[in-house]
């Protein structure tokens, strides 16, 4: 087993990837999403100090690869450093081939969720300091992994879509600039489920959604809710979501066990609006399947 | 092969709105991105939407203040097409479902920004363009929009007249991500670049680790000149860890700035003294550094931002984004500390030549958003003006592509007539493809008409073969090395504060990086998402990138907007009311200038001195 240092030689030339050390060779690719949150470390403890990751590697296509594994890295600490910043340093460094989708670093394209230490996390707004060492970064749960840390993202994004995705409102006021107009307390109870960036951590955490691959799941139900909540969509439309909702793969298959919510790196109450979509179901006296 | 009536490359605001606009006027479109759409860099705005839409303000207000605030180096027709559309535009989002802040009234809120002398930036909290990215996306999906995601786009096909303005664009080649395919594109009518900024050029930036300038490298190797590429903007208020922006918005609502004496510098040292904070851009980048420069910085490095008086109740309103990223990536709780702040790139004002329509030279080839310049934004773009010139450029780009008749342009493209020549500065070293191979330029084998099936096939074959050279390549120079000197060399030299020598500097290595690159490789044998060659490939344009950057900088010797000349303190309006246009002539970049247009629809905007 090698393990990468942070020497200041090694950084000159990157090193082979076959020579990674495989420190578990038989990596579990679809764990559960265990909640177990970690203790932190006071980051000026690690000032000075390189931090141990160890990342999850798998390709399809490069033989030494096949089997799942984990690499290990010592990366050097800096104060404010990010799991996102980590892996970037690791692959910039000393691997090139590891791989990972991210792109704005400030939590709001959502590319970067992986499982980080047993929870789903933004990498780039999660602090190393805040972690367990060594701190174990894999792909996402429940859902089959391209390579390394990308995630095949085609069934979240359908769930998406199953549910209208978008505003139909088609009775607009008169007049070019005139606007619907909105509560600001209405604008205040969508608001949150309006920030949602599309990540999948709460999708990859349901165990509801793991076990059935039609249930619509918590982001797309949040979706529906943006809009079914939204007083500038009429009844009409209304009732034709909460239809959308109500079906057997819908808000009835939620067990509120608060994990999306949990692991939501925009802190949407995803349980509390699937609760309420059901409210609203029994409320239209809408068929309970 | 695919093949559509357009293409739309990049899935941002900007491309986004295209597509919806040539859908809507009949076309079948695809839109091609290295991204999912809602992974684009526009979700990262943050403050909003500059649209006359209240009693007392109007179109002629904000082009009067868009052109000041330019420094008058936007032309007039683009500007005036700009404020005029943006109302409109900005209504049509609401009525899309965009979930924009509100008045007590229940209408759309606007707030403060620098430069503006009315309170007219449309906002959804400090969170717009997520909202405005997502609004657009779901439309796209509404109407059925077929999208290639991760999908890169390598290069565009074009044919290969000697003058660019002959040329013509039928498509693009594209490498799937996920699979490590190689496909073209066929483009009936038009293909649309949409690539964004070019912000990693620069270690301390903004921008996304995906703006590395893709669309502008492509049109400018197919002979679409880059123009003002000089112009690039701080920032002022950018996290000093990690560059993420802290929104102009928090100025807008009242937030202060101090130094490290606790003064109120933008009054209390005279950078601004009707303004203060809400000078523009350029204005408080320039005061930040020089407070730090002094010695009056934070920390030697940075200065801070203060919105404890707005209280929690506004904060939470307004800004409550601004919190979480404070918090996240500084650890600082911007309730009971101030924030530490300081200048980072964020915006390219130059770009891709476009006229009002989005057309540049190359007959077929379409440029809107920030990877464009047509040019609204002159020497400094105003808070609150990028995200409608993505909506109102963006759709007047996709409507034209799709076959509109949008009338007879005011701005002119290309080399031509009215264009200056050639510029007398002694440049540092030869520039342009020394050291380069330029595989992937215009990809045509002669034939002034070649047919578009056969210069397409022969893309698609270069390209392939390129990628496959770069994997079988046993050893070399890694890009991440390359990419990483540039950005140290941009962030040294082409900065805030720029010298001639200074200037010279990044030029030299800039070459370097060429000749590197000459010899670099990718390090990861697989096909499937490999992110190593996409980097490389991108790598290479940010070189290019770069290069016209520091070029247009070193010529321009006067000091205009966001670009300052320690040479040269003042703005010469007597030589420089003009655009700086490099072109990639074979390889070699010329350099060439076009008077800036002026005159506007019922006025002539005369240059004054910009004071706030």
């Amino acid at each position: 087993m090698s393990t990468q240092q942070a020497e200041p030689e090694s950084q000159e030339a990157p090193k082979d990837p076959e020579m990674q050390g495989a420190e578990s060779p038989a990596a579990e690719k679809q764990k559960g999403g265990g909640m177990v949150d970690q203790t932190s470390t006071d980051a000026s403890e690690l000032e000075g100090e390189t931090v141990h990751i160890k990342v999850f590697r798998y390709d399809p296509e490069v033989e030494a690869k096949q089997e799942p594994r984990f690499d290990d890295f010592h990366v050097p600490f800096e104060k404010g450093m990010t799991v996102l910043d980590a892996v970037m340093y690791a692959r910039d460094e000393y691997d090139s081939s590891l791989t990972f989708r991210h792109s704005c670093r400030q939590a709001v394209c959502g590319s970067d969720a992986f499982f980080v230490n047993g929870k789903q996390r933004l990498g780039c707004k999660t602090q190393i300091a805040d972690l367990e060492q060594p701190v174990r970064i894999e792909p996402l749960p429940h859902q089959e992994v391209v390579k390394d840390l990308v995630v095949d993202m085609d069934h979240f994004y359908d769930q998406m879509h199953t549910v209208e995705p978008y505003f139909q409102q088609e009775d607009l006021p008169d007049g070019e600039l005139e606007e619907q107009r909105q509560s600001r307390e209405n604008r205040e109870k969508v608001k949150m489920s309006t920030r949602c960036i599309w990540c999948g951590a709460c999708m990859s955490s349901c165990n509801i959604a793991a076990g059935d691959n039609e249930y619509l799941g918590p982001a797309a139900i949040n979706k529906a809710y943006r809009f079914a909540m939204d007083e500038r969509e009429d009844e009409e439309i209304k009732e034709h979501r909460l239809r959308i909702l109500e079906q057997e793969h819908g808000v009835w298959r939620c067990q509120t066990q608060f994990s999306c919510t949990e692991v939501c790196p925009k802190d949407i109450p995803l349980t509390e609006h699937i609760q309420e979509l059901k409210r609203e179901a029994v409320k239209k006296n809408l068929k309970f399947w | 092969m695919y093949e559509h009536d357009v293409i739309v490359v990049g899935a941002g605001g900007a491309g986004l709105r295209a597509a919806i606009a040539a859908h809507e006027a009949g076309a079948d479109v695809a839109m091609v991105s290295k991204l999912h759409p809602v992974r684009s860099h526009t979700g990262a705005a943050e403050g909003g939407i500059n649209a006359a839409l209240r009693e007392g303000d109007d179109w002629e207000l904000h082009a009067y203040d868009t052109m000041k605030g330019s420094d008058y180096l936007a032309d007039a027709p683009a500007v005036e097409t700009l404020t005029q559309n943006s109302p409109e535009e900005t209504i049509n989002l609401e009525h899309w479902g965009m979930p924009f802040s509100r008045e007590d009234d229940g209408r759309v809120s606007q707030r403060p920004f620098g430069g503006l002398s009315f309170p007219r930036t449309t906002y959804a909290g400090a969170e717009t363009g997520h909202h405005l990215l997502h609004v657009m996306y779901e439309q796209v999906v509404k109407r059925g929009i077929q999208v290639y995601d991760e999908w890169y786009v390598m290069d565009l096909v074009t044919t290969d007249e000697p003058d660019p303005n002959d040329r013509e664009c039928h498509g693009v080649v594209g490498y799937d991500v996920q699979s490590g395919k190689i496909e073209g594109f066929k483009a009936h009518d038009g293909v649309i670049l949409a690539t964004g900024g070019p912000g990693q050029a620069f270690d301390h930036t903004t921008n996304a680790v995906s703006c590395t300038g893709d669309g502008h490298a492509m049109a400018y190797r197919a002979g679409a000149p880059l123009e003002d590429m000089e112009f690039i903007q701080f920032h002022p208020t950018s996290l000093p860890s990690t560059g993420v922006l802290i929104s102009e918005g928090v100025r807008g609502e009242g937030g202060i700035l101090y130094n490290n004496e606790g003064e109120r510098f933008m009054f209390e040292h005279g950078y601004a003294n009707n303004d203060g904070e809400l000078a523009s851009r350029d204005v408080v980048a320039r005061a930040e550094l020089t407070e730090v420069n002094e010695g009056r910085g934070v920390n030697d490095e940075y200065v801070h931002l203060d919105m404890r008086h707005l209280g929690e109740e506004r904060i939470m309103d307004r800004l409550e984004n601004i919190l979480h990223l404070a918090e996240d990536f500084e650890g600082v709780d911007g309730l009971i500390e101030p924030m530490p702040v300081k200048p980072g790139q964020h915006y390219a004002m130059g770009g891709i030549e476009v006229d009002e329509h989005g057309q540049t030279c190359v007959d077929g080839l379409y440029a809107a958003g920030e990877c464009a310049c047509v040019s609204v934004h002159g020497g400094n773009r105003l808070g609150g003006n990028a995200l409608p010139e993505l909506i109102v450029f963006g759709k007047r780009a996709g409507r034209h592509a799709a076959g509109d008749d949008l009338g007879e342009p005011e701005i002119k493209t290309g080399y031509g007539d009215d264009v200056e020549d050639e510029t007398d500065t002694e440049l540092p070293v030869a520039p342009g493809k020394a050291g380069l191979d330029t595989t992937g330029s215009v990809a045509a084998d002669g034939g002034v008409t070649a047919e578009a099936d056969g210069i397409l096939e022969r893309s698609v074959e270069a390209a392939r073969e390129h990628v496959d050279s770069l994997i079988e390549k046993e050893d070399g120079v890694q890009h991440a090395e390359i990419r990483a000197k540039l950005q140290r060399a941009m962030t040294d030299y082409v900065n805030v504060f720029r010298t001639g020598d200074g200037i010279r500097k990044a030029l030299k290595i800039i070459r370097e990086c060429r000749q590197e690159y000459q010899n670099v490789y990718v390090d990861d044998p697989s096909r499937t998402f490999n992110t190593d060659l996409q980097q490389t490939i991108e790598t290479r344009n940010l070189i290019d990138v770069a290069e016209t950057i520091a070029l247009g900088a070193l010529v321009r010797n006067e000091f205009r907007g966001a670009h300052w000349r320690q040479e040269n303190q003042t703005r010469d309006d007597e030589n420089w009311l003009k655009h700086t246009l490099i072109s990639w002539d074979d390889g070699e970049p010329s350099i060439f200038y076009r008077p800036v247009i002026l005159d506007g629809e019922n006025k002539t905007y005369e240059p004054k001195e910009r004071s706030y």
